[in-house]
């Protein structure tokens, strides 16, 4: 295993397999045995790796993609051939909406099997193709190990993103042949591993100039925040460019915590769900400095009238997004690190006082009606919940959503101020996400605490992985908002839809008893001065624990930009006098 | 760069593994690039298939085919070589019907465009024309009085001129050679 050169050795290709993990230094994979990919599971106990067996194959491909996302490494999930993985596909999506490393491996039928509809067999490469970076299908146990490798450093280089290794069972059971160490690739092609992206120039010096030129002829910057500061560990250096040139940030909701929330240029979340004057500031601006985001629909609205007099600079990995949605002025195409340490000599301090007066004077004029502050009358508000925890968890905890109404009041009401405190599926906005993806946090998170919110229907698609919770001895958190609908959707009903709440009132157990069901306490919380008691509950206790928060069923998330109408175009929080609820 | 919408020419060399062209077709599909032709063979080098595709946009849908298709990790190497001198060509089979007493006249249009007859049955004829994909529709304008009863056209293949074909750089000096090279010149325009 160490030092010496697996490929030389006579082995099964199942037991190259976890070499290769154990040579990415893999502590921990998520997965679920089955014909296919026995022969894997078989030799496992002799490696240093910790397996959690998820309850459904989908709970896996979230767990992986949540231990990636909070430890900055690359997940592992394992599954078998045909049913586990098909099972796989939403969490492989989700993964590569949001650029996660996470290598996903998959039983495959034996090699003499395909093509012909055997038992449990699927195409999973091909049913993969547009939902990963790349796919391999290995056939051969000699290819075990050097995939593997391959599939590891393609994950995580340059943009990274999921890769599926579907391995066949003869590739796992036979012996892989010695083989003599691969010659060194042609110098005359980039090697495999590098690929995956456009080989992009070096970044030139006169391009960073005109970006520089840019900046400081701004009147009216904003800087753009996305999820780019997180994976290429930028926060420090973003910091830097915005008090030396004194530029207000918004940040997407993937960027949230890749600039600390507390500081005094964060302007808050941009985009459907973000703050009016932050998506006024947007539109005002004479200047975009876009760091690591994709200007998704979700933060632009309308394109045709979004940030119209504004230049924009682009700093992004991906050459596949520049230019995809908004024509950028100047794009500087690289790791968002590299660009930033190259750029940041070349800007000179600036002072933007009367734009920022004028930011923080629409910020007090349109400030939301705190409902955080206002005297309750006894009604319960998601807000309040996450407002508290915000404060009961010094805002220190990881916190991991699933995906609606709840997701966006945790994005508004809990501020982050570290990269990576906050997991949640951005681009595929994957309900049932929250807690196979908490289990996965957990575990890279090893020093902090880890809550996992989610909404009563998007906690029932996967509500099976408490049992995981149980199994493994894992402890997480888990804040279920129970609003009795899928609220995001009721409020679309409401708003677009005439009222008409067709299939979204949901009958949910009882949350509690189901905790208990699994042997898990928990706690239900129907008033606000009850959420410090049930917080300090499910701290006080090493198992998973459950609270159901028994929030008002019709309140919306405001404000709100309706899909594809202009940015500035928002439909505000309601007046003071019902406290922000409908 | 013009915002023009035109068609535009990628030669892309790709590993020649398993399932490659499913990858850069299904890329095509998933982001709503329309293929105009898509051709795949054998490059010089051994291990590397050469694709020549053609899609229709502007020179921003250009640069966004190009960044894409490196996104597929079996793609070596992508040029766009839609502004650049390059040759293209398709080929086309044409069967046509032929009584006898139309065959001299379908000959002399064949001989118009250098199309070659590669087969000719009691009441048809089948055609081989190679050219651009204008000279191909000339062709085919003219046979149809006679009665065109099936017809196949492969897609595009396409090369730079000049020395190095493969090099951005390579925009070579190299004369344009057309002498013997008559599908440069347009005949449809005399032959219609
Ligand atoms: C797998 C999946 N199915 C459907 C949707 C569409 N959808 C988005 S939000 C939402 C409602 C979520 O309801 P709930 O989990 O109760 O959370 P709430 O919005 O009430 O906070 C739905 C159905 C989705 N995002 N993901």
């Amino acid at each position: 295993m160490d030092g010496s050169d697996p490929s030389t050795e006579v082995k099964r290709g199942a037991e190259a397999m976890w070499e290769a993990l154990v040579a990415e230094g893999v502590e921990v994979v998520f997965g679920y045995p089955g014909g296919c990919i026995m022969p894997a599971y078989d030799v496992m106990p002799r490696y240093p790796v910790r397996h959690i067996l998820c309850r459904h194959e989908q709970g896996a491909a979230h767990m992986a993609d949540g231990y990636a996302r909070v430890s900055g490494k690359v997940g592992v999930a394992i599954a078998t051939s045909g049913p586990g993985a098909t099972n796989l596909v939403t969490g492989i999506a989700t993964a590569m909406l949001d650029s996660i490393p996470v290598v996903f491996i998959t039983g495959q039928v034996p090699s003499k099997f395909i093509g012909t509809d055997a038992f449990q067999e699927t195409d999973i490469t091909g049913v993969t193709i547009p939902i990963t970076k790349h796919n391999y299908l290995v056939t051969r146990a000699e290819e075990v190990y050097p995939i593997l490798r391959e599939a590891f450093e393609l994950a995580r280089s340059g943009r990274p993103g999921p890769v599926v290794v579907d391995i066949t069972k003869d590739a796992l059971q036979n012996v892989c042949a010695p083989v003599a160490p691969k010659p060194a690739t042609s110098s005359k092609r980039p090697s495999r591993a590098k690929r995956g992206l456009a080989p992009s120039k070096p970044i030139s010096e006169h391009d960073l100039d005109r970006a520089a030129a840019l900046i400081a002829s701004a009147q009216r910057p904003v800087i753009l925040a996305g999820h780019g500061i997180v994976r290429s560990g930028s926060t420090e250096l973003v910091t830097q460019l915005v008090e030396k040139c004194d530029i207000p940030v918004g940040l997407t909701l993937l960027g949230l915590g890749g600039f600390p929330a507390t500081h005094p240029h964060a302007l808050g979340m941009m985009g459907m769900h973000g703050e009016a004057w932050v998506n006024q500031a947007i539109q005002e601006a004479d200047l975009l400095i876009a760091l690591g985001m994709r200007f998704d629909d979700r933060v632009t609205g309308n394109l045709a009238t979004y940030a119209k007099n504004a230049k924009k600079i682009h700093v992004e990995i991906d050459p596949a997004e520049v230019d995809k949605n908004v024509r950028v002025d100047v794009a500087l195409i690289g790791d968002l690190k590299e660009v930033l340490e190259r750029l940041l000599p070349r800007v000179a301090d600036k002072k933007h006082a009367a734009w920022n007066a004028a930011l923080g004077a629409k910020r007090a004029e349109v400030a939301p009606i705190d409902i955080v502050n206002t005297p309750h009358d006894g009604r319960l508000f998601a807000a309040h919940v996450m407002h508290d925890l915000y404060r009961l968890t010094e805002g220190k905890a990881v916190v991991v959503t699933d995906v609606g109404q709840h997701q966006m009041w945790e994005a508004q009401y809990y501020k982050h101020d570290h990269p990576r405190g906050l997991v949640t599926s951005g681009g595929l906005g994957t309900m049932g996400f929250a807690l196979p993806a908490g289990i996965g946090a957990a575990f890279a998170a090893k020093e902090k605490e880890v809550w996992i919110i989610a909404g009563d229907g998007g906690f029932q698609m996967t509500a099976a992985e408490l049992s995981t919770c149980v199994q493994d001895g894992i402890k997480v958190n888990v804040a279920i908002i129970n609003n009795g609908y899928l609220g995001m959707v009721r409020q679309w009903q409401e708003l677009f839809y005439g009222g008409r709440y067709v299939a979204t009132p949901i009958v949910s157990p009882d949350f509690v008893k189901l905790a208990d069901a699994h042997g898990l306490p928990g706690m239900r919380v129907t008033k606000r001065e009850e959420i410090p008691a049930a917080v300090a509950a499910a701290r006080a206790t090493d198992k998973t624990f459950v609270v159901e928060f028994r929030v008002e069923a019709e309140d919306a998330v405001y404000p709100m930009v309706p899909a594809g109408a202009d940015l500035h175009d928002m439909i505000r929080r309601p007046s003071k006098n019902n406290g922000g609820a409908k | 760069m013009s915002d023009r919408v035109s068609l535009r020419t990628f030669v892309v060399l790709v590993e020649d593994v398993p399932g490659v062209l499913n990858r850069v077709a299904s890329l095509f599909r998933r982001r709503n690039f329309n293929i105009e032709s898509l051709s795949v063979g054998k490059s010089h080098e051994p291990g590397i298939s050469r694709m020549t595709i053609v899609v229709r946009g502007d020179d921003r849908m250009g640069r966004l085919v190009e960044a894409n298709l490196y996104k597929v990790v079996d793609v070596v190497r992508v040029d766009d070589i839609t502004h650049r001198p390059n040759v293209s060509r398709d080929i086309a089979l044409v069967r046509v019907r032929a009584t006898p007493a139309d065959r001299a006249a379908i000959l002399q249009v064949c001989s118009v465009f250098r199309a070659r007859v590669v087969d000719v049955a009691l009441d048809s004829m089948m055609i081989e024309c190679t050219g651009t994909e204008d000279k191909i529709r000339g062709l085919v304008t003219l046979l149809e009085p006679f009665g065109v009863l099936e017809m196949v056209q492969a897609g595009s293949i396409a090369m730079t001129r000049g020395a190095s074909a493969q090099s951005a750089s390579a925009q070579s000096d190299a004369v344009e050679i057309d002498s013997g090279d008559d599908d440069d010149v347009d005949l449809t325009d005399e032959a219609a």
